[in-house]
């Protein structure tokens, strides 16, 4: 099966006053794996339906391979869709819902049934084939959705938050498979989420939106270490935004004069553990919180109140069961996980 | 509801004595004609002093009566084939708009049913004399289909809300064009509400006097219109025996399709 590359150019879209989509671009290669991750509301769906064609976009081109696609109907685009809610017909069953778009392509019954099977199967239903979809859990109608979004052999696929309707562990091993089946058939795919953890554990690349706009796009590792904007560094983790002048180095020499993050993980409470090169930041215990895996602490900075958020690994935080609220605390942080915001803060 | 009543006997047989009373009085008017229509007299008396099938025999015998009701069963089942499929297609416009366009539109397609038949009905004749239609069972048939689409779109937009509008969508980019996910994927999942919208438009036009006397005419004339007549002409029990089949034509249909539904 072919993949192609997708090219996103300028689209815009409004509804009345609200813009849903301002001006995005956006390139996305043949058999990429790529998340366009946001908050509700950040354009990511409405991006998600214009490719798909229900959505048509006030400005703005968008190309399949070398094709412009911006007006052709949904069911000529040859791109399988997954939607949030499945969006199975549940007055066919298992094996009609998965042959639908065979059907529709009038591929003879016997060949149909054929395909259907072999795509239940690789989708791990076999068996499964004549039930109804009613008789189905939430993780099997996800993997009939699935199934039927890749069995007509699609250039490119798009999925809508799929996984938000299923319990935590199943969504865990879904996007693992799902990520499986990607690398599997080699299909360009564009997956909608707003679950950050979702996105890096899957993408090949993240573009985070937020108010119609794309924030960034980058390699997961980027995104989380190197964002661009204030908006990213939040929206991807537990981001601390340090004003210039907080933060002192270890090794005495001048701080850098921009706005700094830092991620809570990367502090450690032991100046060892970090370089010469490192940062220090000095503050009073607000509050402590035992997470299981590691200790949260909130330390307000001295010179303004700001306040960090501290995260410390349980196997490397011996010392913090006894820390009361109040005490002094310094907080060491590496110069690699020290990353100056590009964007100037007011 | 009615649990949050006393449950005393005294409730019960005030709630059985009512609800019987409202079924009298709904159901005897239709139901006096029927002793009457086995009248041997010649006149509409009641109770009859001699029962006979003589009006019957008259109503099968009369050629006159025998082609409104063809006419009636023919122009029923075409305002019913004409009147869903637009409803439908209506429906799902004022669906998917939304908004204020939707509620203008709705608004407009439910007025036939708002406006007194009389007024439609001459507004209709109007319009139809100047496409000289009068007179002709297609201009009958546009008069029923234009009181049916507003009754066929009661019974569907509610279904319409319920359905789950991604299923179509899904439909769309797996490679159906928009009659295929209409006629495979909407079509199969309201065809409940669909079946009760043909069997209301049907009785709709079935019913319908006040349009078909004003349009219909000679071999197009409907039975309502005919009855309408007879009564003004002559009173004879025919008008009963017919009255009696009408019913049970109707009563038949709401029978069968409600059986069928709940099998």
């Amino acid at each position: 099966m072919e993949s192609l590359p997708i090219t996103i150019d300028s689209v815009s879209k409004s509804y009345g006053t609200y813009v849903a989509l301002d001006d995005v671009s956006l390139d996305i290669q043949a058999g990429e794996f790529l998340t366009l991750l946001g908050p509700s509301g950040s354009g990511k769906t409405t991006l998600l339906m214009a490719l798909a064609g229900f959505v048509r976009p006030d400005s703005g081109k968008l190309l399949l391979g070398d094709r412009d696609i911006t007006r052709l109907a949904p069911n000529k685009r040859d791109i399988g869709i997954v939607f949030q809610n499945y969006a199975l017909f549940p007055h066919m069953n298992v094996l009609a819902n998965v042959a639908y778009p065979l059907a529709l392509r009038k591929m003879p019954k016997a060949e149909a049934r054929r395909r259907a099977l072999d795509t239940l199967a690789r989708v791990k239903l076999e068996g499964l084939s004549e039930r109804n979809i009613a008789a189905l859990s939430g993780g099997q109608r996800q993997r009939v959705a699935l199934a039927r979004a890749i069995v007509f052999e699609p250039r490119v696929m798009l999925m809508d938050e799929p996984l938000s309707a299923l319990d935590k562990n199943l969504r865990e091993t879904m996007q693992y498979e799902i990520r499986r089946l990607h690398d599997d058939l080699g299909i360009t795919t564009i997956y909608v989420t707003h679950d950050q953890r979702e996105a890096l554990i899957m993408s090949d690349r993240i573009a985070v939106m937020n108010s119609g706009r794309i924030q960034q796009i980058d390699t997961p590792q980027r995104i989380y270490d190197r964002p661009s904007t204030r908006f990213v560094a939040e929206f991807m983790g537990e981001a601390n935004i340090v004003a210039p002048g907080l933060v002192r180095r270890i090794d005495g020499a001048d701080a850098s004069r921009a706005t700094l993050m830092i991620r809570a993980e990367s502090f450690h409470l032991d100046e060892k553990l970090v370089g010469r090169d490192g940062i220090a930041l000095e503050g009073t215990l607000r509050a402590k919180a035992f997470r299981g895996e590691n200790w949260l602490l909130t330390l307000a900075l001295d010179g303004g109140g700001q306040e960090v958020l501290v995260c410390i690994p349980a196997a490397l935080a011996s010392g913090c069961g006894e820390l009361a609220t109040g005490q002094r605390v310094t907080a060491y942080a590496p110069a690699a996980k020290v990353h100056p915001l590009p964007e100037t803060i007011a | 509801m009615l649990e949050a009543y006393p449950d005393n006997r005294l409730s019960r047989i005030f709630l059985w004595g009512f609800s019987a009373l409202v079924m009298a009085f709904l159901m005897l008017p239709t139901l006096v004609v029927v002793p009457l229509s086995f009248s041997a007299s010649n006149l509409l008396e009641f109770p009859p002093r001699a029962y006979s099938l003589r009006w019957y025999e008259t109503f099968f015998g009369s050629a006159t009566w025998m082609a409104a009701l063809r006419t009636s069963l023919i122009l029923g089942t075409l305002t019913a084939m004409v009147a869903v499929p637009l409803g439908l297609l209506a429906c799902i416009s004022i669906n998917r708009l939304g908004g204020k366009a939707a509620v203008t539109i709705q608004g407009v397609l439910l007025t036939p049913s708002i406006v007194p038949g009389i007024l439609l009905a001459i507004g209709l004749f109007f319009v139809l004399a100047a496409q000289r239609l009068v007179g002709t069972l297609f201009g009958v048939l546009v008069g029923h289909v234009v009181l049916a689409i507003p009754v066929a779109c009661i019974v569907l937009l509610p279904a319409l809300a319920r359905f789950d509008w991604n299923q179509v969508q899904a439909a769309r980019s797996l490679g159906a064009n928009w009659a295929r996910a209409i006629g495979g994927i909407i079509v199969p999942q309201l065809h409940i509400s669909l079946l009760s919208a043909t069997l209301m438009a049907f009785l709709t036009s079935l019913d319908e006097s006040v349009i078909s006397i004003f349009i219909s005419s000679g071999r197009n004339s409907t039975m309502p219109k005919l009855m309408f007549l007879s009564l003004r002409d002559q009173i004879d029990p025919t008008i009963a025996a017919i009255s009696t089949l009408w019913t049970a034509i109707v009563v038949a249909v709401v029978l069968i399709v409600t059986l069928r539904r709940k099998s």
